[in-house]
């Protein structure tokens, strides 16, 4: 950590609440407007735990998951709660779910779970809703309205009718960049019940959607997709404040579309290559987005990590990321409302470790 | 009269080896390079398959950091590689993630498993200019 005291000063300055500076902590400071009450949740993600046989476990995954477990239980003052933004499991084992559930346990503070395809296509969420919780659900936390949505459903020939087994079925969803895969979705049935709960909400009220897959399009081929999220972005577009929060891509990434701001959490297991980086077919990343450091294989947390997030009463938003074995990374808002990092937005400004092949 | 068939039939027999071979070292057709490509991509899906199979002892795969081998960049090789203070080959990268992430046994340089592994990377970055040396 090279800014760890540079930015405790700032987080004084800008009065929000005070961070564990000295943790090697990624921060996401979203300023939701006067009249709301300050806090703070952390996040763990993608931790992909996979049973090798009976009693072993693939140790470099589990580590992460330790790591950021042990880390945010040293938080000072401790978050409200924790974020699970999914692929707790890699096959959707009961073992593999049993497993990370007994190092989440850990947390000393409650946990809002996301569910990910990792954790869904064995069973079809039913151990997830039996052992963890709910697939999509919403609940309200000091003036904001928090949805948690299930997007990673999709065609029902695919899920039912397409695999012999479904260990064929998980394998197949588990295969990244699989030409027999098919695209994320929240669908309709979802689409619905999202549309009669923010019914009840007032549209100055700050959202944060929660959701496995990006709510935008970036890359239909690794499913950094969800096929119907303009259905979901027409149903936040009438609220003045909406931050979308999700997992899957294992990378910095940041966008803003309209009145919506996405970002992304960070893995716990292994970082993924940006699209750009495979040469054979288009992608839309996100202009905006300055990549995160190229991950130096040789160390195993490079590329991974946490995070933490301030909602704090302010004028605008505020992202800081500190990627373990990495350099911190700070995100605002820029005057014209979309993030920029405040020290590599400017192309010039760029190092060569950013750039990727 | 059998020496007329006999005749005839060496005339044939000639005629169809002049189709059939070609009759100096530099000439092919586009069968052979069809034949040859068919070869090349067997090798490729082989590749492929491995590259998604479990190459070590904990069950983890190439393609869980590098879908569609991405991130390898192999036009790059051979190179300075930082972290071993030496230039080495892609194929040395290969037997690193095979030893590290997935806690196998490296693959001999010349095995055909590193020739098919080597053959699916360069195919998924076929058209990438090259850049031997470059970090």
């Amino acid at each position: 950590m090279t800014n760890g005291i540079n930015r405790r000063t700032f987080l004084k300055g800008a009065g929000v609440l005070a961070a564990s500076a000295a943790l090697p902590v990624g921060l996401v400071e979203i300023a939701f407007g006067k009249g709301n009450e300050s806090f703070t949740f952390a996040y763990i993600s993608d931790s992909h735990i996979t049973q090798i046989n009976d009693t072993q476990f693939v140790r470099n995954f589990d580590r992460g998951l330790q790591k950021a477990v042990l880390e945010v239980n040293f938080m000072d003052p401790q978050p409200d709660f924790v974020i699970f933004g999914g692929d707790l499991a890699q096959l959707g084992k009961k073992a593999e779910i049993d497993h990370g559930l007994a190092m989440m346990k850990d947390l000393t503070v409650p946990v809002t779970w996301v569910i990910g395809e990792h954790d869904y296509y064995l069973d079809l969420g039913k151990y997830w809703q039996e052992k963890v919780s709910p697939l999509y659900y919403s609940f309200d936390h000091k003036g904001v309205h928090f949805v948690v949505l299930n997007s990673i459903l999709t065609h029902d020939d695919w899920t039912h009718k397409r695999w012999p087994t479904p260990e064929e079925r998980m394998r197949q969803m588990a295969r990244l960049d699989n030409p027999e895969g098919s695209p994320f979705m929240v669908k309709d049935e979802q689409i619905a019940w999202l549309k009669g709960d923010l019914a009840k909400v007032k549209k100055d009220t700050p959202l944060v959607v929660l959701s496995h897959s990006p709510l935008y399009k970036v890359f239909k081929e690794w499913n950094f997709w969800t096929d119907d999220a303009e259905k979901v972005q027409a149903l936040l577009k009438p609220f003045k404040k909406v931050q979308v929060l999700h997992g899957h891509v294992h990378q910095v990434l940041y966008n803003r579309i309209g009145n919506i701001s996405f970002n992304a959490f960070m893995a716990t297991a292994w970082p993924w290559p940006y699209p750009v980086s495979y040469s054979q077919l288009k992608n839309k990343v996100p202009d905006m987005t300055v990549f995160m450091n190229r991950a130096d294989p040789f160390k195993e947390r490079d590329g991974t990590g946490w995070g933490k997030i301030d909602l704090a009463a302010g004028p605008k938003v505020v992202h800081h990321y500190e990627l373990w074995e990495n350099s911190p990374r700070t995100v605002e808002n820029n005057p014209k409302g979309n993030p920029a990092d405040t020290k590599y937005q400017d192309p010039k400004m760029r190092i060569p470790s950013q750039e990727h092949y | 009269m059998l020496k007329i068939v006999c005749s005839v039939a060496a005339v044939v027999v000639a005629a169809i080896a002049l189709v059939i071979s070609p009759a100096r070292a530099d000439e092919f057709t586009k069968e052979d390079l069809k034949k040859w490509d068919a070869a090349f991509q067997t090798v490729a899906k082989e590749g492929e398959k491995l590259f998604h199979s479990a190459l070590g002892k904990n069950s983890v795969s190439c393609d869980m950091c590098h879908p569609h081998a991405s991130n390898n960049h192999p036009e790059t090789y051979p190179k300075f590689q930082k972290q071993l203070g030496k230039v080495v080959g892609l194929r040395e990268m290969i037997n690193w993630c095979i030893q590290n992430p997935l806690e196998g046994v490296p693959l001999a340089l010349d095995d055909p498993r590193m020739y098919a592994l080597e053959a699916y990377i360069y195919w998924e970055r076929r058209g990438v200019k090259l850049a031997p040396g470059k970090h």
